[in-house]
């Protein structure tokens, strides 16, 4: 980094070592000095000023993770197992990376204690064997053929707790969950569209139904579906 | 609305966003940099620092000062992971402690926010505490980012002052970057995001109830704060695991608008800096339109890609999520790749073969469409001298740019910027597949397996953080190589472009004459976008035939359609 | 600005549109495909690696052909022997391009060495010493037909020399003592008279020493640029060699390893070969551009500095105007057009001046008089100027034998000559003085023209003399600025005439009562403005400003202070030159930018060529990337690896003779240059390798 004057004579290791470390070590003062200061202002400060401003009124629901009373969030969506298989009254959020082993390609509730997805490839044979699976095990639930099953019921999510699903995905699961609640499926329809958000602004994003509001609607409806 | 026309004019909102902050911005940070006095507050640092912020550095002393400053960042930041076990909030979702990070992840991970990378090599939720986060990695958000911008500032008084040799003040340059500009502006995203739904809780978890009884421990944690710096920054490195496709991070269409806002507001508003400062506006406009070009082709070609998936594998949704969809992941997955931040709000890595290698190339032109915050600056900047060094002799005269002539010194210090990148992505990507241990690291085999190592020294090696994320990195060569690769990728060129800017500083400035090659027009912003492509595609094809362009031509040959 | 050279006295300075008209492209320098057969000893001299070492990118590419022959002598095939066999090929190619270049120095240098062996200097007190044993401060006596053993200054006597051994130039030229006009040249021939020479130059260090050192290239240093060039094309065959070395751990990985033999024929394919190959060739032409103008650079550095500069400092006399005054127009007063024309040309006939030579020439052009004498006229008794009369002219015998006298001169001293002779009209002599005060002021020079016959005098009226700017100097000019170059005109005029003169002219400043501390002043006022500055000078006292100009250039006529104070020297003497010199540096630099963007514009065909040939057998499908449909993935590697070789040998001629420069401004150029070597470089080899492959594709073993 030093600028060499030509025809200086070269000078020795020795000495042009020295005053490299030398001046580097005279910057390592300022250095130490000022990056603990910066980790006072901007490692605590700076958060609890945040962190004090989202405690107004209005913002602390959100931050910390608007949580209902209920219990659910309408942040997180974790598929709920119905007690009884044959009767699933529920709406079903998308596979999950997370989803235990045993529940089948990822159709199962996520662990939200750790986020991420699959990974997979689109070429993947794992994935393509997945998709179909699922496509196939959705399709016998709803009862409807496989190609009808929108692409997001039959991939994992990035995070694996995705709590949106397409309205496409809503619409397919009406008539089961109608049939299987004893709703009428007017009733159904007007749930999801309640839970139904358009795209922010109208242009940003994509349209979703939130499952965790459907399905807590649903609760309320028929409060004994757990 | 059509999917299409839904994100066309999302696109549209963000441009008009990014052109309104633009010239305020762009003009503010000229004057942060310029300005003679210095704030109360900054007194007091500069005191308690014992600095004198008046003294006007060399290259030498002014990259000193930015190394020191670095290493001890990473000191600091490696050591406060390894006590995290006796600091509070130090807990998983479950309530276990999470401990002392791993030596070699909090290595790693010390390099990796130093180097303004935030690659991850560890599951946040399980690995890192609280404390971690915002008192260790989120005060390296801005302080990497503050050094970025620095070192583009430095480059830019090479350009601007003649005949003599200095640069400015490092601590000057860093405290006004980071009090000026990135707190001022990560306070108010931060709350801004807060409002639209962002977590900010000090617990470590919640328990969610499902709608079928079950309970859920969920991880939680101050994420809006370091959100908003992580994305600002050009940064990346996420609290949560997921990172911005999160919900708690990114919970709806309109935060994933700001969280792209954020990240390319300071580096596309850095050309107005930039003009400003060399006191021609066209140059930095010149500048913009060549990240404008590649930044938007990149976009097309991720989004056009993404939007052809093939149904067999759920037509492009694997690994994104429901409220962002196809058109708003491309955005996002451009628009990280191209700043160098690294968030994702979607799995490159379950992108398709063309797709996931626009995210990949994006990175492989050298982070400048627009680049990190200050990198993007002075990698473009590095770039157009290669460009104007070729051109300058076109025109038959010493290349010169800006009114400094581009000798011998000049394109060392420029050959060497350019020449780290590519050496560390295909030495590092080389050495990692043929040992044999990274087959089984590997999530994806075949071609999309190569592009996953491939991704990852591109990421590490440019500081971009984002990753093919079924790679696993927690093998001590990946732990080892990727910090390498992330550390001299940072500091190499940062070396030599500081070399640059004393160089061209010491020179004086020519005035420019008809016979000098003009910058700052059409023809100039084509050149160097042609260079940035050239360059980067006949560096890189071969690597990318066997990655990327043969796993799409292969699926294109199976199923008949564009992959 | 004197010229010495004795020719007439009208010729002063060469026409720019002889040497290098305006808005012609610069000359080419004649290249020979013999000269190719004839380079060859010592382009395969060049084999030896140590000189390979000198250039990276061929160095990389000798290495690569020793790989690959070892690799097909111990697993033969007709591949790996043809890959091996357009490797070396490509190695002599590029050493063929050097030694051509060399090779045109080369006997020029012979000439010049001729000049020097076997002269024998005689010492004043008599004793005779070989030339080669000279020293500084010698003097040697130099006689009529002795050659001047070394480089001088005239101490004693004045002679007529022939120094066409160095410049070409078959006109004498005088030397004398004293002055501007006493440097000699060792080497040169005395054709009469005798001189006394003190020796400057130490043995070996003579002007014709460093001029033979120069055209062979012996003694070549990189220039500043070209260094810098070096660095980014050893940086870009660092790049490319990584991406060679680590393709093949990624292709063993993709289950496919890759020969040793493929994997070198792709590197040197995309290492730039091309410029690397040419690169010493071009500097080698471009200083041979400038010998070939009877320019003599002291360095490469100073050639390129040429391109570079941004002010050009021109001397108003020989180089901006003819080196005389000529007649530009006649004014009678009182008598018609034709009249006057008479009287002025039998006034000037037997006027040997060039301002009474150009009254004829005037005369003859506009009123279709005789250009020469009559034998009537010629019979007449010429009356010289003296400073007494300040008049000159004729008399002639009038019809009736009176002595008819026409004078033409000083406007005083002629009319005071007819007023003592006859009545001349007192509103004539207003007229005639009004006019004269007129072309006074344009910065002209007024003569008044009469004719005393018996008793009877006659005003004829005024001949203009003025500044005649060289036709075409303008255009020039108007080049220069379209260039960036700005031109500025010294004179010692007095600003009035200066400056129209510098209007007619077009400069963009003009210095007028300039004296050399003035140059030096501006000269480092513009240099101070970041702008290189070149000039012309010959005197002693203008070595002040050729040594702080970036370049200057010493007529060959000016003292040895002067020569040595330059960066150049022009044998000719002509300072028209520095325009055409400013010319060459700029193409020098256009050269070399171009065959670098053309060279690396050519990559990304070869990636077409040898990526599918390398992976065809994986993956077949990227057969989609084989879009110039090569026959095999043997052929595809051959053809790109032939046309790798042959483009060298195809771009020598453009490498020597330069790429063709015009004068227009950098946009315009760039814009062409990139056209014709950056899309055009991305273009030729998808054109080519296909036309090789049909081709090679007939060898056995290959298609």
């Amino acid at each position: 980094m030093t600028t060499t004057i030509e025809n200086a004579p070269e000078p020795t290791e020795e000495a042009t070592r020295t005053p490299v470390l030398r001046s580097l070590v005279r910057q390592l003062g300022p250095a130490l000095r000022l990056v603990l200061v910066a980790t006072v202002v901007l490692g605590l400060v700076y958060p609890a000023v945040v962190w004090g401003i989202s405690r107004v009124p209005g913002l602390s629901g959100h931050a910390e993770g608007s949580v209902s009373a209920s219990g659910s969030s309408s942040l997180i969506g974790i598929d709920p197992v119905p007690a009884n298989p044959g009767a699933d009254p529920w709406f079903h959020l998308r596979p999950s990376a997370s989803a235990p082993e045993t529940a089948t390609a990822g159709l199962g509730p996520a662990d939200p204690s750790t986020s991420g997805g699959s990974n997979l490839a689109t070429t993947a044979d794992k994935l393509a064997q997945a998709v179909a699976e699922r496509r196939s095990v959705i399709a016998g639930r709803e009862g409807v053929a496989p190609a009808a099953v929108p692409d997001d019921a039959v991939t994992a999510s990035a995070s694996g707790v995705d709590p949106d699903i397409s309205p496409d995905y809503a619409a397919l699961q009406v008539p089961r969950v109608a049939r299987v609640t004893g709703l009428p499926e007017a009733q159904v329809r007007a749930l999801v569209a309640e839970a139904t958000d358009g795209r922010v602004l109208g242009v940003l994003g994509e349209p979703t139904v939130n499952t965790s509001e459907l399905n807590a609607a649903l609760l309320v409806a028929r409060p004994g579906l757990r | 609305m059509s999917d299409t026309a839904a994100g066309l004019l999302q696109l549209l909102v963000l441009l008009v966003l990014l052109a309104a902050a633009w010239r305020p911005l762009g003009d503010w940070m000229a004057r942060v940099y310029t300005a003679e006095g210095h704030w109360r507050v900054e007194r007091a640092i500069y005191r308690i620092g014992r600095v004198d912020p008046d003294s006007d550095q060399r290259a030498s002393t002014y990259a000193l000062a930015i190394l020191a400053f670095s290493f001890v960042g990473v000191l600091l930041v490696y050591v406060i992971q390894r006590v995290q076990g006796f600091l509070p909030l130090d807990a998983t979702a479950g309530g276990d402690a999470k401990g002392a990070v791993d030596p070699s992840v909090a290595f790693n991970t010390a390099i990796s926010f130093v180097t303004n990378t935030n690659w991850q090599s560890y599951v946040p939720e399980s690995t890192m505490s609280h404390v971690s986060n915002a008192v260790a990695l989120a005060v390296q958000n801005f302080l990497s980012a503050a050094v970025g911008m620095a070192v583009a500032v430095a480059l830019v008084r090479g350009f601007v002052r003649s005949r003599s040799g200095r640069i400015g003040n490092a601590w000057v340059d860093i405290v006004r970057g980071t009090v000026r500009v990135l707190l001022p502006m990560a306070t108010v995203l931060a709350v801004v995001l807060v409002a639209c739904g962002v977590v900010m809780s000090l617990r470590t978890g919640i328990t969610l109830t499902a709608a079928d009884g079950s309970t859920h421990a969920a991880a939680i944690g101050p994420v809006a704060s370091q959100e908003a710096i992580k994305e600002l920054g050009t940064n990346g490195g996420g609290i949560l695991n997921a990172n911005s496709a999160h919900p708690f991070e990114n919970p709806n269409g309109g935060t994933n608008l700001l969280e792209i806002l954020a990240m390319l507001l300071i580096p596309v508003a850095l050309t107005r800096t930039f003009g400003r400062m060399v006191g021609d506006l066209r140059q930095g406009v010149s500048l913009l339109a060549v990240m404008t070009i590649l930044w938007g082709g990149m976009l097309a070609v991720i989004w056009a890609a993404e939007a052809h998936a093939p149904a067999v594998t759920g037509g492009g949704m694997e690994g994104k999520e429901t409220r962002f969809g196809i058109p708003s992941s491309a955005l996002f997955a451009d628009s990280t790749t191209g700043t160098s931040t690294g968030a994702v709000n979607s799995l490159h890595d379950s992108y398709t073969a063309f797709g996931g290698g626009g995210t990949l190339l994006n990175m492989l032109f050298g982070e400048l469409s627009p680049g990190g915050v200050g990198t993007g600056l002075y990698s473009i900047l590095v770039i157009a001298i290669i460009a104007v060094f070729l051109a300058g002799l076109m025109v038959g005269r010493t290349p010169e740019l800006l009114g400094k002539s581009l000798g011998r010194r000049e394109v060392t210090c420029a050959a060497i910027v350019v020449l780290v990148m590519p050496a560390l992505v295909l030495l590092g990507t080389g050495a990692a597949v043929v040992l044999p241990g990274t087959s089984d690291a590997l999530t994806n085999s075949g071609p999309h397996g190569l592009s996953e190592v491939f991704y990852a020294f591109a990421s590490a090696a440019n500081n971009n953080g984002s990753a093919f994320g079924g790679l696993t990195v927690t093998s001590p060569f990946f732990q080892i190589a990727l910090a390498a690769a992330m550390l001299l990728g940072r500091f190499l060129p940062i070396l030599a472009v500081l070399a640059l800017a004393g160089l061209l500083s010491a020179q004086p400035r020519r005035e420019a004459s008809a016979g000098t090659l003009r910058t700052g027009t059409p023809l100039f912003a084509g050149l160097v976008t042609a260079t940035v492509v050239l360059v980067s595609a006949i560096t890189f094809l071969p690597a990318l035939a066997l990655s990327p362009i043969a796993e799409g031509l292969v699926a294109t040959a199976q199923i008949g359609a564009l992959p | 600005m004197t010229s010495s050279v004795l020719t007439p006295p009208s010729g002063t300075g060469t026409p720019p549109e002889r040497a290098h008209g305006a808005g012609r492209a610069v000359a080419a320098g004649a290249f020979r495909p013999r000269a190719l057969l004839e380079a060859l000893p010592l382009a395969l001299r060049k084999f030896d690696p140590r000189v390979q070492l000198r250039n990276p990118v061929m160095f990389v590419v000798w290495v690569g052909s020793v790989v690959v022959t070892v690799a097909a002598i111990v697993d033969p095939s007709v591949f790996a022997w043809l890959v091996a066999v357009w490797l070396w090929l490509t190695v002599l190619f590029a050493n063929l391009a050097e030694s051509v270049a060399e090779g045109r120095g080369k006997a020029q240098a012979d000439a010049l060495r001729r000049t020097r062996t076997g002269t024998v200097a005689r010492r004043e007190d008599g004793t005779e010493v070989p030339a080669t044993e000279l020293r500084p401060g010698d003097r040697v006596v130099v006689e009529a037909g002795m050659t001047i053993p070394g480089d001088g200054d005239v101490v004693e006597g004045i002679a007529t020399v022939d120094e066409s051994a160095i410049t070409g130039e078959s006109a004498p030229v005088v030397r004398e003592s004293g002055g501007d006009r006493s440097a000699v040249t060792g080497g040169t021939t005395v054709l009469s008279d005798r001189i006394v020479v003190a020796v400057t130059a130490k043995p070996g260090e003579s002007f014709v020493d460093r001029m033979i050192a120069l055209v062979e290239g012996a003694q070549r240093q990189k220039t500043p640029n070209e260094i810098a060039l070096s660095i980014l094309l050893s940086a870009l065959t660092i790049v490319f060699l990584l991406a060679v070395v680590s393709l093949q751990p990624m292709a063993v990985y993709s289950g496919s390893p890759q020969s040793l033999v493929v994997l070198v024929a792709l590197l040197v394919c995309l290492i730039p070969t091309t410029i690397g190959a040419l690169l010493s060739a071009i500097g080698i032409a471009g200083m041979d551009r400038l010998v070939q103008r009877n320019v003599l650079a002291t360095s490469g550095r100073a050639v390129e500095a040429a391109g570079d500069v941004s002010t050009l400092l021109l001397d108003k006399t020989g180089t901006i105007t003819y080196g005389n005054r000529r007649a530009t127009a006649l004014h009678p007063v009182g008598v018609p057009d034709d009249e006057l024309a008479r009287l002025a040309r039998l006034a000037s006939l037997a006027d040997g001046t060039p301002e009474g030579r150009s009254v004829v020439e005037l005369c003859a052009e506009r009123f279709g008089l005789p250009a020469e004498a009559s034998a009537d006229e010629a019979r007449a008794e010429f009356v010289p100027f003296s400073a007494t009369t300040r008049m000159s002219g004729v008399d002639v015998a009038g019809p009736d034998g009176t002595t008819v006298a026409v004078r033409k001169g000083a406007v005083a001293s002629v009319l005071a000559w007819l007023d003592e002779h006859g009545a001349i009209d007192p509103a004539d002599h207003e007229r005639v003085r009004r006019i004269a005060e007129e072309i006074s002021s344009r910065g002209g020079t007024p003569l008044v023209c009469g004719q005393v016959a018996g008793s009877r005098a006659l005003l004829g009226g005024a001949i203009e003399l003025s500044d005649v700017v060289k036709p075409g100097i303008a255009e020039r000019f108007a080049d220069l600025r379209a260039m960036g170059i700005r031109t500025v005109m010294v004179t010692g005029d007095n600003p009035v005439t200066a400056r129209a003169i510098g209007d007619q002219a077009g400069v963009d400043e003009v210095l007028a009562e300039a004296t050399p501390e003035d140059k030096l002043a501006l000269i480092r006022r513009e240099q101070k403005g970041g702008r290189l500055v070149a000039m012309t000078g010959d005197g002693t006292n203008d070595a002040p400003a050729l040594a702080q100009a970036d370049v200057g250039v010493a007529m060959n006529t000016g003292t040895t202070a002067a020569k040595e104070a330059g960066s150049m020297v022009d044998l000719d003497s002509d300072p028209t030159k520095l325009i055409g010199i400013v010319e060459v540096g700029k193409q020098l630099l256009v050269t070399r930018g171009a065959l670098t963007t053309f060279s690396v514009a050519n990559d990304l065909a070869k990636y077409f060529a040898i990526l599918p040939a390398m992976f065809a057998a994986l993956y077949p499908q990227l057969g989609l990337l084989n879009v110039m449909g090569l026959a095999t993935p043997e052929s595809a590697i051959l053809s790109a690896v032939v046309f790798n070789a042959l483009i060298i040998i195809a771009l020598i001629p453009l490498a020597l003779r330069g790429v063709r420069f015009r004068p227009v401004s950098s946009e315009q150029m760039l814009r062409r240059n990139l056209l014709i070597y950056g899309v055009g470089g991305v273009l030729v080899p998808f054109l080519a390798i296909p036309l090789i492959d049909l081709v090679v594709r007939l060898i056995p073993g290959i298609g």
